[in-house]
């Protein structure tokens, strides 16, 4: 008796979108099959992230959107370099380079007392341009050594992040703490919570202007992919490098201009984050968004609209597991229900039959 | 501290560190020969490392402790072959996918385990008799943990299997053209499942070998990229078992130079701030050598089939 695996030839609606949902659901409960093995109640658990990352009135929804914010950001970084096949998993070190580079113009490089609509741009600027160079050195590597981007983008993180805290603990360095002094108010990103005074109901809702730019660049990742020559290029070098090479179409500049937007999207996400939540660079400012966007990407399918709703799901997820110790639930669960979303993917395109065995066709 | 005691101290250093990197990059090595990527060695180093701690603190003995991670590392194996192979997914993907399975288990079963450091039971040193009291030599090769000693006999052991074995052969076809490996009789899926089981495997026993010997004790992210960094020594080894070994214990002296310097007189090392350039030395140099790697490569250094999924009884 074996497995057999056909190719199916009629894909259903019910398969099409039931293997997803079969796969979530099969990866939610091995999840919670492994907070039992750990001696974590899983019922309680996912009841505790429900509640404080979706149900828990408007804090919770504010909360989750604020986390959302970089997901959607760094998702869509992650879903253009996807759709070049170029595996950038370095959105993580670019968010990191981002941040500095906004922290280094509100608190090193601009004149305290700076308004707002002068500091926030050139910060977002700013957080673009470094994550954005951060990102091209692997998409130049890659295009003209043919280095392997997954192994650079990923090395750079570490790097990036030493950078980092050679300016958090030392050059930055708030008083010796490891943290730089907070930005002046001017360069925060308006907050829902600035509204109080005229709505009191706003008061402490920490959602920010970033979310706002976060759904403007997914609706302009829509338009660039589908409505302009330069996402049909980079559609072309995804499926086929050699077909885009053939076509005309500059293969090379192509990929170190992805892998630079890409990594400035990141940037901006890192930017959003200091100037938007936490008003300073500290070490450890990230739950890892930059990874957690790969699955975002990859859940989404490379969709802009799938990013804004996957970002939320799974940023009420981060939001619930901050709540429930230890550290590393969240990121246990994303994995668990990516590879399992992954294996149902299997189930849309191909069947599995178990057949006797009769006629074999590998020799033992 | 003169020259030669640092440069003693220091191989002597990238030798112990540099055989968790050994075991990861060998068994990645055979995995990838057979044709299948598996990116998820650092999550997989990560959760075995922790699952060693775990069971030798709670058996009180570091050989189940390492008994234990090994398991762990096949079980992911398994959990790849079944998705790379049989369900052909996107390696890729699920290679990252693994690597936050493994990172997650690592760090949600490693929570009580931080704090521990050296009151786990661990494998001390085993200087060889005679041998470690020889000049230099003694101290940089003969006074270790025996998971080192493992390492240096695996690496003769490992080339002369891949090159003058017809199982090494076999695995090569397969990874080469499994369509012709097939249609020579090769169990193509069966041999597949072995390598990245073994190889799966070998990344659990490296993670052991870190937090059971080199660096006992359990800490979160203890292998701080050394994963991703066997992965790309594979690539810069040119997919021979040789390079990759030397590589393997070069970048174990790179991860020991970082603390080395610091120790040396010379003041811009006693500067705290060189301290955080100094730590992005092992990254820069992976960079480094895989940029020079794609500058030397030789045509065909990759197995042919690497990262193609094979359908049994096509020829693709």
């Amino acid at each position: 008796m074996r497995l057999l695996v056909e190719p199916r030839l009629v894909q259903s609606r019910v398969v099409r979108f039931g293997a997803p949902a079969a796969g979530l659901a099969f990866g939610l409960l091995l999840s919670a099959i492994m907070l039992e093995l750990f001696g974590i109640p899983a019922p309680a658990a996912y009841l505790a992230i429900i509640e404080s990352g979706f149900t828990g009135g408007l804090f919770a929804i504010s909360d989750t959107l604020t986390v959302a914010t970089p997901l959607i950001l760094c998702g869509l970084a992650c879903a253009l370099a996807f759709k070049t096949r170029l595996w950038n998993v370095g959105a993580e070190g670019q968010l990191f380079l981002g941040a500095w580079a906004a922290t280094g113009v509100a608190i090193a490089l601009l004149p305290a007392g700076t308004p707002g609509f002068i500091a926030i741009p050139c910060m977002a600027v700013a957080g673009f341009l470094a994550g954005a160079a951060w990102g091209a050195v692997p998409g130049f590597l890659r295009a003209r050594f043919g280095t392997s981007e997954i192994l650079t983008s990923l090395m750079l993180v570490y790097v990036a992040a030493h950078w980092n805290n050679y300016f958090i603990y030392s050059v930055w360095s708030d008083r010796g703490f490891q943290m730089t002094r907070l930005f002046p108010r001017e360069s925060w990103l308006p907050r829902l919570s600035d509204l109080a005074s005229s709505w009191p109901g706003a008061a402490g809702l920490t959602l920010h202007a970033g979310f706002v730019v976060a759904l403007l660049l997914a609706a302009l990742f829509w338009f660039v992919m589908f409505k302009t020559r330069f996402g049909f290029e980079i559609k072309v070098t995804g499926i086929s490098e050699r077909t885009a090479h053939y076509a005309g179409m500059p293969v090379r500049r192509n990929i170190v201009v992805v892998m630079a937007l890409s990594g400035g999207l990141a940037g901006l996400a890192g930017m959003c984050e200091v100037t938007g939540v936490v008003h300073r660079l500290q070490e450890n400012f990230s739950p890892g968004y930059g990874f957690t966007a790969i699955l975002v990407a990859w859940l989404a399918r490379l969709n802009p609209a799938a990013i804004v709703l996957v970002s939320f799901l799974l940023s009420g997820l981060l939001v619930g597991a901050r709540e429930i110790q230890p550290s590393g639930i969240a990121m246990m669960l994303q994995g668990i229900v990516l590879t399992c979303v992954v294996a149902a993917d299997f189930l849309t395109g191909n069947r599995i039959r178990i057949v006797k065995d009769a006629a074999r066709t590998e020799a033992p | 501290m003169n020259g030669s005691e640092f440069t003693q101290n220091l191989l002597a250093a990238g030798v112990a560190r540099g055989t968790p990197l050994l075991f990861a990059v060998q068994g990645e090595l055979l995995a990838e020969l057979s044709g299948v990527l598996n990116l998820g060695l650092e999550g997989i180093m990560l959760a075995s490392a922790m699952a060693g701690v775990a069971v030798a603190h709670f058996a009180g003995s570091a050989w189940a402790g390492l008994a234990a991670a090994t398991a762990v590392g096949a079980l992911f194996g398994v959990v790849h072959a079944f998705l790379a192979v049989t369900l052909r997914c996107d390696q890729v993907v699920t290679g990252l996918s693994l690597v936050f399975v493994g990172t997650g288990i690592s760090s949600v079963g490693g929570a009580p385990l931080v704090g521990l450091r050296q009151a786990v039971p661990h494998f001390t040193k085993l200087p060889i008799p005679g041998l470690c009291d020889l000049p230099f030599v003694g101290p940089v090769l003969f006074s270790h943990v025996w998971p080192v000693y493992l390492g240096f006999a695996t690496i003769p052991v490992i080339y002369l299997f891949l090159t003058r074995t017809r199982a090494g052969l076999n695995l090569r076809a397969v990874g080469e053209n499994p369509a012709a490996a097939a249609a020579v009789g090769l169990p193509v899926t069966r041999l597949r499942y072995l390598y990245v089981v073994l190889g799966a495997g070998m990344a659990g026993f490296s993670g052991a070998t870190l937090s059971l010997a080199v660096t006992p004790g359990w800490v979160d992210g203890l292998t701080a990229g050394q994963g991703w960094i066997a992965i790309g020594l594979v690539i810069v080894g040119g997919w021979r078992p040789l390079p990759a070994a030397i590589g393997a214990y070069l970048f174990g002296a790179i991860h020991r130079l970082t603390l080395d310097l610091q120790g040396t007189g010379i003041p811009l090392f006693q500067d705290p701030n060189t301290g955080f350039f100094l730590n992005m030395l092992p990254y820069l140099a992976a960079v480094g050598v895989l940029v020079a790697a794609s500058l030397g490569r030789r045509s065909g250094a990759a197995p042919t089939a690497l990262g193609r999924p094979f359908l049994p009884g096509t020829t693709r």
